[in-house]
């Protein structure tokens, strides 16, 4: 399989070099705005606008197509003039979604998603009615919208070189974007964070925020062309929000976008080359023998998002179990200490440090199963908490120490409790037993100056003097 | 709107940091308020009191332009506001903004001096060291690198406080700063706010809690929809008034006030 595997990239050429070069340029044109988007929870604003240019761009080149046959424009510039009027047909109709969006929210009082449903989705009703009505002139192929033409974008070059036109267009893009963002990177932080604020210092919010709407737009209307819609909007969002869960700066968040949209159109590449042959054929799937570029790099880019919302430091899945997992484990160690720390009170035999046997303890931590209780106590161990003798275990000093203040967070709350509230004896024990390990030392000298120096805890034990010095546990 | 440019400098005194003159707003559903007449007094802290949906927050959003004014005027130190923003510094509530926004308290307390830094041009280190200076006047300067979603209320609330304090204004708009704070965040806003008042600047602040009023604030505004009564707090202060800021919603107020709102379709 993988000798099968390094066959096919064995054939890279440079085909499909520039095929991954145009299509990662577009990636990381339409991911930098897409931050944005993101962080002003506007994602579905950029879906929206890549429909509602559609009449925008069918309007413009309508128009252009009757100044030309009119002979008011020459003929000769035909390409450019027509590039140029449907991208500011698009800017044109990007801002008018923006601002019909915000009408119907304020005039029909209804949430915003709701108001840009109803604006996104007319719009792109006169679109297609209006590419409908040009049918004539217009040849629209449902793949190359969905789509784009990425895979053959090295057909048409710039000149005599082997540069593709499209790789030209996208890295202009970017590098209008990227210039843009770098100027302009502290007005579009304070204007997505605290619009309000962004006014009083004297950044209009407003400005910034049609001025991200015309970027949008242009951003999508360039990169339509190579790597079509729905590349697109995965692009504008799913790098920004993969680079969201992974990141904690907004400078380190744009970066990561950029390089989750590159390695997508990347590795979506190799997939769509690789996995046809290899995968689907195996699983039986003979007729399958092509995958879609586009189409591959938006699910890799999916897959990237599954993996930041598994791994993630900040939100992830794995972060979360582990943290709960370090949790759980520092309370059996805790309880461990604990119970070797009353065991030597209950049974203080002269100098003699009590030694209590291995069974003893496993059995008082039998709630914690045993992987838990083999990994404290090793951690114990390592740490010199505690030491092993033939007989079984007994605390260090430091142990001791450690365990002295939880034993003394533990009488301290009880006895708290039992002052304020009317409880029964045995109703104080348990919650203290977990409470414990959550005191820290601020709070439990808060505690204990709340009780004004009390001694003997309502079990009639003594509460443990404060341990001078922190040990770090 | 009324065309206020006509009046005369005595209803905008340069001597007073916020004068408001005859101010309506009726906002969207927002509460009301009406008829305000108001010149703060210059170096002094202010406490701004009355019950909930009394327009409090719509008093100081309407006089810094953030939500339109049915009527009247507002003037900082004499002059509109677009001429007087370096003068004046807006804590906002805190749960304004988004918190897992992916900056941290550096960056929020920084954007403080954007206006200073101006536009396109970077944030140098002479900028992080002023913002850094905030944060340690506010006992912050430790937690200057976490992401603000790992600061407790007390801590956001002060990092909001640190970037009022990097802008260095001579009157500080406060909304709500007291509100859900630790005991330690209650003492360095005091702290900060006796610091500013020796420095000779003003504060007008949001305060809900009655019992520390007289303990906080120089002077008092009672507001209910209307402005009850104004002045020092050991002279407004009083049950009386009180009484008549807490005693209820004058019904006919708001239900006019609403109408309007709707009238005007929330412009």
């Amino acid at each position: 399989m993988f000798a099968e595997f390094w066959a096919i990239l064995f054939d890279w050429g440079a085909i499909d070099t520039w095929i991954v070069l145009t299509a990662a340029l577009a990636s990381m044109a339409c991911a930098l705005p897409g931050n944005f988007l993101v962080l002003r929870r506007q994602s579905m604003m950029g879906d929206a606008i890549s429909h509602t240019v559609l009449p925008g761009i069918v309007i413009a080149f309508l128009l252009t197509h009757h100044l030309l046959q009119s002979g008011v424009i020459d003929d000769s510039s035909r390409g450019t003039t027509m590039h140029l009027a449907m991208f500011i047909g698009a800017i044109i109709f990007g801002i008018l979604t923006a601002l019909l969006t915000e009408w119907v929210q304020k005039l029909g009082r209804v949430e915003s998603t709701a108001a840009l449903g109803v604006v996104f989705l007319s719009l792109y009703a006169v679109g297609l009615l209006l590419i409908r009505r040009a049918a004539d002139n217009v040849h629209i192929d449902p793949d190359c919208v969905l789509y784009g033409m990425v895979e053959t974008a090295w057909m048409d070059t710039i000149g005599e070189s082997s540069v593709p036109r499209m790789a030209v267009v996208n890295g202009s893009v970017l590098l209008v974007n990227a210039i843009l963002v770098v100027l302009f990177y502290k007005e579009l932080k304070i204007s997505a964070f605290d619009p309000g604020l962004a006014t009083t210092v004297g950044v209009n919010a407003s400005a910034m925020h049609y001025g991200l709407m015309c970027v949008t737009a242009i951003t999508l209307v360039a990169s339509f062309e190579s790597v079509g819609n729905i590349l697109v909007i995965a692009m504008l969002i799913v790098p920004a929000a993969t680079a969201y869960l992974l990141s904690d700066r907004l400078s380190h968040m744009i970066v990561i976008s950029l390089v989750v949209a590159a390695a997508s159109a990347l590795f979506g590449h190799v997939a769509a080359m690789t996995l046809p042959p290899i995968f689907f054929r195996r699983i039986g799937f003979t007729t399958v023998t092509s995958a879609s570029t586009p189409g591959m790099m938006a699910a890799v880019a999916g897959l990237f998002f599954i993996a930041a919302l598994l791994a993630g430091p900040r939100h992830g899945l794995l972060s979360k179990l582990l943290q709960r997992f370090s949790l759980r484990l520092r309370i059996v160690r805790e309880d461990v200490l604990g119970f070797l720390y009353r065991r030597e009170e209950s049974q203080q035999s002269g100098n003699e440090p009590v030694v209590i046997s291995r069974k003893r303890i496993s059995e008082s931590l039998h709630h914690a199963g045993w992987i838990l209780s083999t990994l404290a106590i090793r951690q114990l161990l390592q740490r010199e908490r505690i030491l092993m003798t033939p007989e079984g275990y007994r605390l260090t000093e430091s142990g001791r120490r450690t365990a002295q203040k939880l034993v003394r967070s533990h009488r301290l709350w009880e006895s708290y409790m039992a002052r304020h509230f009317d409880l029964p004896e045995d109703h104080l024990h348990e919650t203290a037993a977990r409470v414990e390990h959550f005191i820290d030392v601020d709070l439990r000298e808060t505690l204990a100056s709340e009780l004004e120096g009390l001694e003997i805890d309502p079990h009639g034990r003594e509460i443990p003097p404060a341990v001078d010095e922190p040990t770090a546990d | 709107m009324i065309d206020d440019s006509r009046v005369d400098a005595d209803e905008y005194p340069e001597w007073s940091p916020l004068s408001i003159h005859d101010m309506t707003v009726a906002y969207h559903r927002r509460s009301v308020l009406w008829d305000i007449d108001y010149h703060a007094p210059p170096g002094q802290l202010v406490a701004i009191v009355g019950p909930n949906g009394s327009g409090k927050t719509t008093l100081i959003k309407a006089s810094l332009d953030l939500v339109p004014k049915l009527s009247g005027g507002v003037r900082f130190f004499g002059k509109p506001y677009r001429q007087q923003r370096d003068r004046v510094a807006y804590v906002p509530q805190r749960g304004s903004v988004d918190w897992d926004f992916p900056v941290n308290a550096l960056d929020v307390v920084t954007m403080g001096l954007y206006r200073k830094i101006g536009w396109c041009m970077p944030v140098t280190r002479k900028y992080r060291q002023m913002a850094l200076d905030s944060l340690d006047r506010v006992g912050m300067a430790a937690y200057a690198r976490r992401q603000i979603s790992q600061l407790s209320g007390g801590q956001q609330q002060r990092v909001f406080l640190a970037r009022a304090l990097a802008q260095d204004a001579e009157l500080y708009l406060m909304d709500e700063p007291f509100v859900g704070v630790d005991a330690a965040t209650e003492r360095a806003i005091i702290s900060i706010l006796h610091e500013l008042r020796s420095a000779g600047k003003t504060a007008l602040v949001v305060h809900h809690d009655l019992q520390t009023v007289k303990e906080y604030f120089d002077h008092v505004m009672l507001l209910n929809m209307r402005l009850v009564a104004t002045g020092p707090t050991s002279d407004v202060f009083t049950p009386e008034n009180l009484k008549k800021t807490f005693g209820g919603k004058l019904a006919l107020l708001d239900q006019v006030g609403t109408r309007m709102s709707i009238g005007e379709g929330g412009k």
